[in-house]
């Protein structure tokens, strides 16, 4: 099952409201993508807490729907 | 054995434990994959943990570290994070220095 980018985005965004996402789709399957999301959220949070934070937004669909989405996160 | 108890037992008598699809030899995943090399790398050893074996465990790390995702590495029973957190740090130079730390390598 795949999940597009807007999809994603929108979800993200509902949690993350601040944030900025850049998101690629690596093969062009809206299955294997890569995101460089920035909040003020992240800001002071180790990097574990800031990945879990993102992973919250997806409301369990990482490691289900979305098999592969590598993140990089950054303060703002 | 309580699957959390054979998580916490796996983490604290290996200083290195990589849980992760397949083995370090025959990796399943691209992303366990990554992880297993990085540490070859750093010529790190390290157990790894096929998670594949064993749905319990597979459904069990996820829980006992609130991480969605498999690989997930941990150094001296800390969780330091999946495979875009290991790359991170490989790349910075902060895993080197979290190993020698550890007094790993």
């Amino acid at each position: 099952m795949a999940l597009p980018i807007e999809e994603i985005k929108k979800l993200i965004i509902s949690s993350i409201p601040d944030a900025t996402i850049e998101i690629k789709d690596l093969m062009g399957d809206n299955n294997h993508y890569s995101a460089i999301i920035k909040s003020k959220m992240f800001n002071g949070l180790s990097r574990i807490e800031q990945h879990k934070l993102v992973y919250k937004s997806l409301e369990g669909k990482m490691g289900n729907e979305l098999h592969a989405l590598s993140i990089t996160t950054e303060g703002k | 054995m309580e699957i959390k108890e054979k998580i916490k037992n796996l983490i604290d008598t290996n200083e290195v434990c990589l849980f992760m699809k397949g083995t370090p030899e025959s990796p399943q995943c691209g992303f366990s994959m990554a992880v297993s090399n990085v540490l070859k790398h750093l010529k790190v050893n390290f157990k790894g943990v096929n998670v594949l074996e064993d749905e319990n465990l597979r459904q069990g790390i996820k829980e006992f570290s609130d991480w969605p995702t498999i690989p997930q590495l941990y150094i001296k029973s800390e969780f330091i994070g999946g495979c875009d957190i290991v790359k991170e740090m490989f790349e910075k130079g902060e895993l080197k220095t979290k190993l020698e730390e550890k007094k790993i390598i």
